[in-house]
């Protein structure tokens, strides 16, 4: 699938099968075409080129019939903010043709599921960053959907917050919905995701599952090492060989082994002694790192 | 067709907030220009317009000035706010609306507010007794043509915009000298050649005419057929616009 604007390849030649019932989580750093790709799984953005397909439907026919059994939630809110909360599910419904009676109640519903059912009658301007968040998941259930579309879904949320929305997600996922997803949080990718792909530059350049990722792009291991010294990169040669690879970075050093301890115990051999030593299992952030780089993406 | 019922349904449940506020404007408006125009301006105006008391000449270019400016004011600033800054569009359109459906709904309450504010006019109007014709009834279609008339390519103008100062300009240059222009506050023919084929141009004198012609129970004859597909034509034209400018921003 290929998404172009004017000269500019947004999305260049994916390949990506999601399984009904799956978590899938599209991972990238800003500008990898994460969101241009949701949006052409939300149907609101015709692939330049390529084959999509959709709940057995082309988006180019019948984006329509669709957008009617998906559930979108955007990267940022775009909740009507004068409106009610409950007047924004309702009014959202009757966009699927759901009836008046049937919306009221799935609302009052959704607005417990995702605890605003004492805002109901609220505005929803004053509403803080976690409960828009809560209630822009609600109205994407609003049609009881097949699919999920969430659009780096705990960004900008504090951690309660964030605990909120990945217990009601996993939930859902439990309800045998499917969950597609973006986010450039790992712990996110690695509590949701059974499946996911890393992008970068428009590309995929890794598929699986977080565990299968971790084993195939990292060591078990990574020790993290921060010398007093001013400049850690004099550190690079002594360390040569005391892990599988090594990282300097400008406020540390990083040693990816299997074994973070032997490691840890063949820098002290060599009479290096760090002002302070951590040995973490290997995560997705790391396997993230190597693939798209330490360079800022804006 | 029946997706965008539930889009004007949206914009009404919007309204239900801001109408009490919006009513009191919508029937002191009227009443104001009344007094000042028709009566403070009337006075001095002693042998009226083409033999009608200036009063009732003025009162059907009020209305269908009303009708532009209600339908202006929806087609501006909440179709921007739409677009830019609640960006409820683009919620719409991950529904299974269709552009067309979101246009058409929004485009249809634009209408009902016209309507409700032509209404309330011409309550005002009956209250001052300036009605003179059971045809008075066909000013409200003709209050939608002319609303539609001006909305529609307006919308379009306002889906080609990101930031509202371009608003002001098109109040400033567009608005202002069409309203001013049409006949509604004195009769085109006293305009020099140029304003006077901007007037004919612009869709809002022909809405005068014809509200005009409406109230005072005159023949408005085959001039005000040609009158009302020339509007009808600046309605079709504007709502291809607007489709188009909507589809480049919500199919990208």
């Amino acid at each position: 699938m290929i998404k172009r604007f004017g000269d500019f390849t947004a999305v260049d030649g994916i390949d990506v099968d999601v399984q009904a019932g799956e978590a899938f989580g599209f991972l990238g750093p800003n500008g990898a075409g994460k969101s241009s790709t949701m949006r052409m799984i939300g149907c609101v953005s015709p692939p330049t080129d390529g084959v999509l397909e959709i709940l057995g439907m082309d988006p180019r026919r019948d984006g329509s019939a669709i957008r009617a059994r998906l559930g979108v939630c955007p990267q940022l809110d775009n909740l009507d903010a004068e409106l009610t909360v409950r007047e924004n599910l309702v009014t959202y419904a009757r966009f699927f043709g759901i009836s008046r009676a049937t919306a009221r109640r799935r609302a009052d519903e959704l607005l417990d599921f995702v605890q605003l059912g004492e805002r109901a009658d609220s505005k929803t301007e004053p509403l803080s960053g976690g409960m828009k968040r809560r209630l822009t998941i609600a109205r994407a259930l609003v049609n009881e959907p097949d699919i999920v579309l969430l659009d780096e879904p705990t960004t900008g949320l504090d951690p309660q917050a964030r605990h909120l929305v990945w217990e009601r997600l996993f939930r859902l996922k439990q309800q045998g919905v499917t969950l597609v997803l973006t986010t450039h949080y790992m712990d996110e990718a690695e509590q949701l995701c059974d499946r996911l792909v890393v992008m970068d530059g428009g590309k995929i350049v890794a598929e699986g599952s977080p565990r299968e990722l971790i084993e195939r792009h990292s060591t078990r291991e990574v020790v993290e090492l921060r010398f007093t010294a001013e400049d850690q990169g004099m550190y690079g040669e002594k360390l040569d060989g005391v892990a599988d690879r090594v990282e300097v970075l400008p406020d540390r050093v990083l040693l990816y082994a299997d074994d973070g301890d032997y490691a840890l115990a063949e820098v002290h051999r060599r009479s290096l002694s760090p002002a302070s030593a951590l040995v973490r299992r290997a995560g997705l952030e790391d396997v993230f790192l190597q693939l798209t780089g330490r360079t800022l993406v804006d | 067709m029946t997706s965008s019922v539930y889009v004007l349904e949206y914009h009404l449940v919007n309204y239900r907030r801001t109408w009490r506020s919006s009513a009191l404007s919508t029937l002191v408006l009227p009443l104001l220009t009344m007094l000042g125009f028709g009566l403070g301006v009337g006075a001095y105006v002693k042998s009226g317009v083409d033999g009608t008391a200036y009063l009732d000449w003025i009162v059907p270019g009020l209305i269908a000035s009303t009708a532009a400016q209600t339908a202006l004011g929806e087609a501006t600033w909440p179709v921007l706010s739409s677009f830019e800054w609640l960006k409820v569009y683009f919620a719409q359109a991950a529904a299974p609306l269709r552009v067309t459906d979101i246009l058409g709904g929004h485009l249809a309450f634009m209408m009902f507010r016209v309507l409700v504010s032509t209404i309330a006019f011409l309550l005002v109007a009956a209250a001052f007794g300036t009605l003179r014709s059971g045809w008075t009834l066909a000013v409200l279609p003709l209050s939608v043509l002319v609303g539609f008339s001006v909305a529609a390519p307006v919308v379009a103008y306002t889906a080609s915009i990101r930031v509202d100062s371009y608003l002001a300009i098109l109040f400033r240059f567009a608005v202002l000298p069409m309203t001013l222009f049409s006949g509604v506050f004195f009769p085109i023919e006293a305009l020099p050649g140029p304003l006077r084929w901007l007037a004919w141009a612009l869709p809002l004198s022909h809405g005068v005419d014809l509200t005009r012609a409406a109230t005072l129970g005159l023949n408005p004859g085959v001039a005000g057929l040609w009158q009302a597909l020339y509007l009808l034509a600046w309605c079709v034209t504007g709502w291809f616009l607007a489709r188009w400018r909507f589809e480049r921003r919500l199919v990208i």
